[in-house]
């Protein structure tokens, strides 16, 4: 795919012809491509970068990648029952988030764990979601990695793919309707609605794209398009350019950007973000990167893909590393740094894992709790039956986990 | 084609005026778009979306002048997409409005299964409690007339077995208006499971019940018709079959008790049971399919209450549709679905039965 440093966001009637390029910051080895262009870019969208904000967001990959080589661990272990790993796709997560505000609402598809940590979702609140434990938020209702947050706007998981795509579409119409009512002309936020290239091909996709395109709701649909669709590959998955280039069939924006590149990604959303309040109109983004990890702890990637494969995108253009070599350049990190980072995030993953093994199950009350608004009489019949029986016979009830 | 509902309808309605004394006659569609009507104007949060809901005003024009009353922006004309239209309400849902979604039959809900039973049902629980789904999904379900397999079908065993949904299904404009009101004021998401054929058929209905401040409360069934002999429960078109049975079987000295459920879920336990163990005889009516369906588990529930059990005189029976896909000849879709016939047969044949114990 053709590479650009040009930061343009295609409107339907203007799309570019052939292969739709791939926008680029800072190259594999950390350093910025046309570097005037790039540092323009940086002060541009990311005028707060400076060695602290470098370092935040260096040390949020840092920890995203030690919880998933960790929480992976841990499940090989038998003490979580599942968990779904994030790399390769750090400098997606890190580089989108950080153009975001918590007003913005988010639908994630599930392998967005980096954004929901920017936000401020603690190392305590993951492992307790990934226990389902007592201090749970989710109540020990989801699988491991659906999180759900509403004080950082962030809606709970659906497993079912692509189910969050139209109800981002209504989320933003909504948003854009209380605007209206309180004579602003644009939102507070957009919704953002991440999902991966497999799930482009549920029909749900379709009905979102046109949706929110005739309804003209201010919403992002951020596609990472990371190679597979848990073992089939993108070749498999459609016979278009990718995912972007459907924008123009639904009349929407679309941009295309390498998602290994944390400035590009970042630049890209912000200016997703101005399009979309401003013009009240969907952007379709598309981020190229490569999932390193398997799909989930249920499958092993090495059946359907070679390991040289997995080793080059791991050791030649691996997210971190390559803005690890940007901050390299500017002097704000050395190997020593980087290996103190690396561990004191280390330390605190395995310290939230260890606190969150102990804390215990969610209380068996709650199982009946937030079916409805209000407990029915079949519920309150159902709840006083278990309790009853549970009090009976309480060393057969000491809980245990998945 | 299937017109006797109609007839049994009006038959009621004319047995109940008797009894009211200033009534109007208003067809269950109007009673339908009176409720709508009245939410919309008490509540800017609530809108109405789906296909031909706008401009044609509804294909069986229950939303009739709600477009030129209320605007585009809170009558929405979809593409025909459910999957994507009910997914883009559930998303409005979570942010605060308040989405009155009509499948044009329940049959096309199929599309949008993964929305209404996956997210909608669910969100409230998987969130903890942070995000509320208040979402009405409405429409014609159940049998029609002359339009086969795939637009003849009931649905209320399908969403009645979900938890997280509420399940209503009026017979009477009534029914109609103060359960879609209570609906749309729900918390919660609710189905209304409306009938294509008794859309035209006009009910009386009162000043209070045609007043902006009436409901029904869901969970509760009505006994619309008291006896002693035996208790018929069932719900929707059933209902007005089941009223003219019972005439029927007061003719010939059986005293029915007719119970329409109104609400599927969640079910009015303590009126079915209660007059089960008053009459000793159940029989369950609906135009849904037999396996797991409402009358499975009403049996299920007289099975399962000790008091009701001991106070059966006769097994449980169930008049349902054939178990099979719609036909669409008539001779076909006529033997396919429950009769007042059929009622009066099931009825004399338990009744029968104790005679000859």
């Amino acid at each position: 795919m053709p590479l650009t440093t040009t930061l343009k966001v295609y409107d339907h009637d203007e799309t570019p012809p052939g292969t739709w390029p791939v926008f680029r910051v800072m190259d594999e080895d950390g350093s910025l491509r046309e570097p005037k262009v790039g540092q323009s870019y940086i002060d541009t969208h990311a005028p707060t970068l400076d060695k602290a904000h470098a370092i935040k967001m260096f040390r949020t990959m840092a920890r995203l990648s030690q919880m998933d080589h960790i929480f992976l661990n841990a499940q090989r272990q038998g003490r979580i029952s599942f968990y779904m790993s994030s790399q390769g796709e750090e400098a997606v997560h890190i580089g989108s988030s950080t153009a975001l505000d918590l007003k913005d609402t988010i639908f994630a598809q599930y392998r967005e764990t980096g954004v929901l940590m920017w936000r401020g979702f603690t190392m305590d609140q993951f492992a307790d979601q990934c226990f389902s434990n007592k201090g749970d938020l989710g109540k020990g209702r989801q699988m491991p990695v659906h999180y759900g947050s509403r004080a950082l706007n962030w809606h709970t998981i659906s497993s079912p793919l692509t189910t969050q795509l139209p109800q981002a579409a209504g989320a933003a119409m909504a948003m854009k309707l209380k605007a209206k009512r309180e004579g602003k002309d644009r939102s507070d936020g957009v919704a953002v609605c991440y999902f991966g290239d497999g799930a482009a091909s549920e029909g749900d996709f379709h009905a979102a794209m046109n949706f929110a395109a005739t309804l003209e709701t201010p919403v992002i649909f951020f596609c990472r398009n990371n190679g597979f669709a848990i073992s089939t590959p993108v070749k498999d998955q459609y016979r278009g350019d990718g995912i972007v280039s459907r924008a123009k069939g639904y009349g929407m924006y679309g941009i295309r950007v390498d998602g290994n590149d944390l400035f590009a990604v970042h630049a890209a959303t912000a200016k997703a973000k101005e399009i979309a309040l401003s013009e009240n109109r969907p952007v379709l983004l598309e981020t190229m990167s490569y999932r390193v990890g398997h799909h989930s702890t249920s499958d092993d990637s090495t059946r359907y893909r070679s390991t040289d494969e997995i080793k080059k995108w791991t050791e030649e253009d691996n997210p971190i590393d390559r803005f690890q070599r940007y901050c390299e350049g500017r002097g704000w990190l050395d190997d020593e740094m980087v290996a103190q980072i690396m561990d004191e995030e280390r330390m605190k993953v395995l310290q939230a894992l260890e606190k969150a093994e102990k804390k215990g199950p969610p209380d068996l009350s709650t199982l009946f709790d937030d079916i409805y608004k209000e407990k029915t009489p079949e519920l309150v019949r159902q709840e006083e039956a278990l309790l009853e029986h549970v009090a009976k016979y309480p060393e057969k009830y000491q809980g245990g986990g998945h | 084609m299937l017109s006797s509902v109609q007839f049994s309808a009006r038959r009621a309605m004319r047995l109940n005026a008797r009894f009211m004394s200033t009534t109007t006659e208003i067809p269950v569609r109007e009673a339908l778009n009176m409720a709508i009507d009245q939410a919309m104007e008490e509540d800017d949060a609530v809108y109405v979306m789906g296909e031909e809901v706008a401009q044609y005003q509804g294909a069986y024009k229950v939303t009739k002048g709600l477009y030129q009353k209320y605007g585009e922006r809170r009558v929405i004309d979809t593409p025909i997409t459910e999957m994507g239209f009910t997914g883009l309400a559930i998303g409005s849902a979570y942010k605060n409005l308040k989405p009155i979604v009509e499948f044009m039959t329940f049959n096309f809900s199929m599309q949008a299964i993964d929305q209404i039973v996956n997210s909608a049902a669910k969100q409230y629980y998987m969130s903890a409690g942070d995000i509320a789904c208040p979402i009405v999904f409405r429409g014609a379900n159940g049998i029609a007339a002359g339009v086969a397999a795939q637009h003849s079908q009931c649905f209320a065993a399908w969403y009645s077995s979900v938890p997280g949904l509420k399940v209503v299904a009026p017979y009477s404009s009534e029914d109609a208006k103060g359960l879609l009101a209570a609906a749309i004021k729900d918390p919660n998401p609710v189905v209304v499971l409306e009938q294509e054929l008794l859309y035209g058929t006009p009910f009386p209905m009162t000043e209070e019940q045609m007043g902006k401040d009436f409901i029904i409360p869901i969970g509760q069934a009505k006994i619309e018709r008291e006896g002693s002999d035996v208790t018929i429960v069932t719900f929707s078109r059933g209902v007005g079959l089941s009223l003219e049975a019972a005439e029927e079987l007061a003719a010939s000295g059986i005293s029915a008790e007719v119970i329409n459920l109104r609400t599927l879920r969640p079910l009015d336990r303590d009126t079915v049971l209660s007059s089960i163990q008053k009459t000793g005889r159940v029989i369950t009516v609906e135009d849904g399919w037999p396996q797991c369906g409402v009358g499975a588990e009403i049996a299920a529930m007289c099975m399962e209450d000790d008091t009701t059990f001991d106070s059966l005189d006769a097994p449980v029976q169930r008049l349902c549709m054939a178990d099979v896909p719609m036909p669409y000849a008539q001779n076909l879709e006529e033997a396919a679905v429950p009769t007042v016939r059929d009622i009066v047969e099931s009825v004399s044949k338990i009744m029968v039965r104790q005679a000859a114990a």
